[in-house]
């Protein structure tokens, strides 16, 4: 690498608008799939709650997909859904969401003491707006917890997405690599940890809004 | 080729399978699938060794002391967000292709999760049983080795299998800087647009990460001591 230095302070300052646009394509490719994640996590969250006997079978498909390489899904999902298109990243990140949140959700659900049931529904709280008012909001410690390790990790893993063509801040570690050239791969590595770093601080927030109650980490996940 | 050229599905995806499948590169030579089996089963393995060493005694300690362990897992919630393949990429052009540029990475990568599976399986032994062992005039020594570690003994093994899941499925990113292993299929068929090798390497990665899994799956449950197997159900 001869006397390159590690950071190139100029590169920096000349490439800062496609530093954002990037470092957007990133949150956008990360993030949505952990939104969708969620969004189907609840409703099956509610299904293993209703009928456990689903819950055992649904878990452990889910741990064997959170076991699957990313790369080698992305590479497997090509023919599909194309090269380089955003759904052959987001596709296998909505799958890992899921795989975290499921348990989460079914723990925050069945952490719903049974008096309390009792009391909604003595109040007159129909199913729908005691799961609403009492339990969504009981299991949102938990929920959060979940989110801070799907979103993280989807943060990170989205960068393998550069190596099929769409990654966010990962094509900054294949150019910097292909050119010899270190200043790229240093600002998206502090970059990405930046993105990561500070959503979990928004859902942290979010937590503490959402259920003042739960200061103390005492239910975090896996 | 772009997008459009490689749709098709089914019908490509097994014709590529048994192209690749079928290569006599594939069961002689560097580049057979034993060749590049072992490969990545090594520099997994090792990492997983030095994450090993590095991790489990260092946690062990601070689950008994129970000292900064707010602080572990902080730590290793950053590491997490770390991303491998900027991590590998810079390795190789500060210390060259080598070992030490795989291993880094993911010795980065394994250590996090081993220190808190052993600093949270530790702390969590059931405080009466600690108690009741130093009542019976046991030596923290003793306590630590013949409580505490059969205790977190699952957590352990249970964050080993994330650990070897994750290093071997990251090790794949490893190969883009010319490192070898199963990797070398998917990103050497990248490179070259020969999908029937990217697609077999990319199955051949699952099937080993799948593997790990259920070797595991099997450690963990009879690993667990009977005695707590029993007080456990």
């Amino acid at each position: 690498m001869g006397d390159e230095p590690l950071v190139r302070w100029h590169w920096i300052g000349t490439h800062l608008g496609y530093l954002r646009d990037l470092l957007l394509d990133h949150a956008v490719i990360s993030l949505l799939p952990v939104l969708f994640g969620l969004l189907m996590a609840l409703p099956l969250g509610l299904l293993c709650v209703r009928f456990p006997r689903l819950y055992q079978p649904l878990a452990a498909v889910f741990n064997v997909i959170y076991a699957l390489p990313a790369l080698a899904v992305f590479v497997v999902l090509i023919p599909y859904t194309g090269l380089a298109t955003q759904a052959t990243v987001m596709t296998p990140l909505t799958c890992y969401a899921l795989a975290v949140l499921l348990p989460t959700t079914v723990d925050g659900l069945r952490s719903v003491p049974e008096p309390v049931r009792q009391a909604a529904t003595a109040l007159g709280y129909g199913p729908w707006r005691r799961l609403a008012a009492v339990e969504l909001p009981t299991a949102v410690p938990y929920l959060v917890a979940g989110l801070r390790v799907a979103a993280v990790s989807s943060i990170s893993l989205a960068s393998v997405g550069a190596l099929v063509g769409r990654g966010g801040l990962g094509y900054l570690f294949m150019d910097g690599f292909q050119r010899t050239f270190p200043t790229p791969i240093v600002a998206g590595i502090v970059l990405v940890t930046a993105l990561a770093l500070v959503t979990d601080a928004v859902l942290l927030l979010a937590r503490r809004l959402l259920a003042p109650w739960a200061r103390r980490e005492s239910v975090v996940g896996r | 080729m772009g997008a459009a050229g490689i749709g098709g599905g089914t019908v490509n995806l097994y014709s590529w399978l048994s192209q690749f499948f079928g290569d006599p590169d594939r069961r002689h030579g560097p580049d057979s699938i034993v060749h590049r089996v072992g490969e990545h089963l090594l520099f997994s393995g090792e990492a997983l060794g030095w994450a090993l060493l590095l991790a489990v005694p260092l946690g062990l300690l601070l689950g008994y002391t129970g000292k900064a362990a707010g602080l572990v897992t902080a730590l290793s919630g950053a590491a997490r967000a770390l991303p491998t393949l900027g991590l590998v990429t810079l390795a190789v052009l500060l210390a060259g292709v080598g070992d030490t540029a795989v291993l880094v990475p993911l010795v980065a990568l394994a250590a996090p999760v081993l220190l808190v599976a052993a600093c949270e399986g530790v702390r969590s032994t059931d405080p009466d049983l600690r108690d009741a062992a130093r009542g019976i005039g046991l030596t923290h020594r003793q306590v630590l080795w013949q409580v505490c570690i059969p205790w977190a003994l699952p957590a352990l093994l249970a964050g080993l299998r994330t650990a070897a899941v994750q290093v071997i499925a990251t090790a794949t990113v490893a190969s883009y800087v010319g490192l070898g292993g199963l990797g070398s299929y998917v990103v050497g068929g990248l490179a070259t647009r020969d999908f029937a090798q990217t697609i077999g390497g990319a199955l051949l990665v699952v099937l080993l990460a799948v593997a790990t899994q259920l070797l595991f799956a099997l450690l963990i449950r009879y690993a667990l001591p009977a005695g707590l197997r029993r007080a456990r159900d």
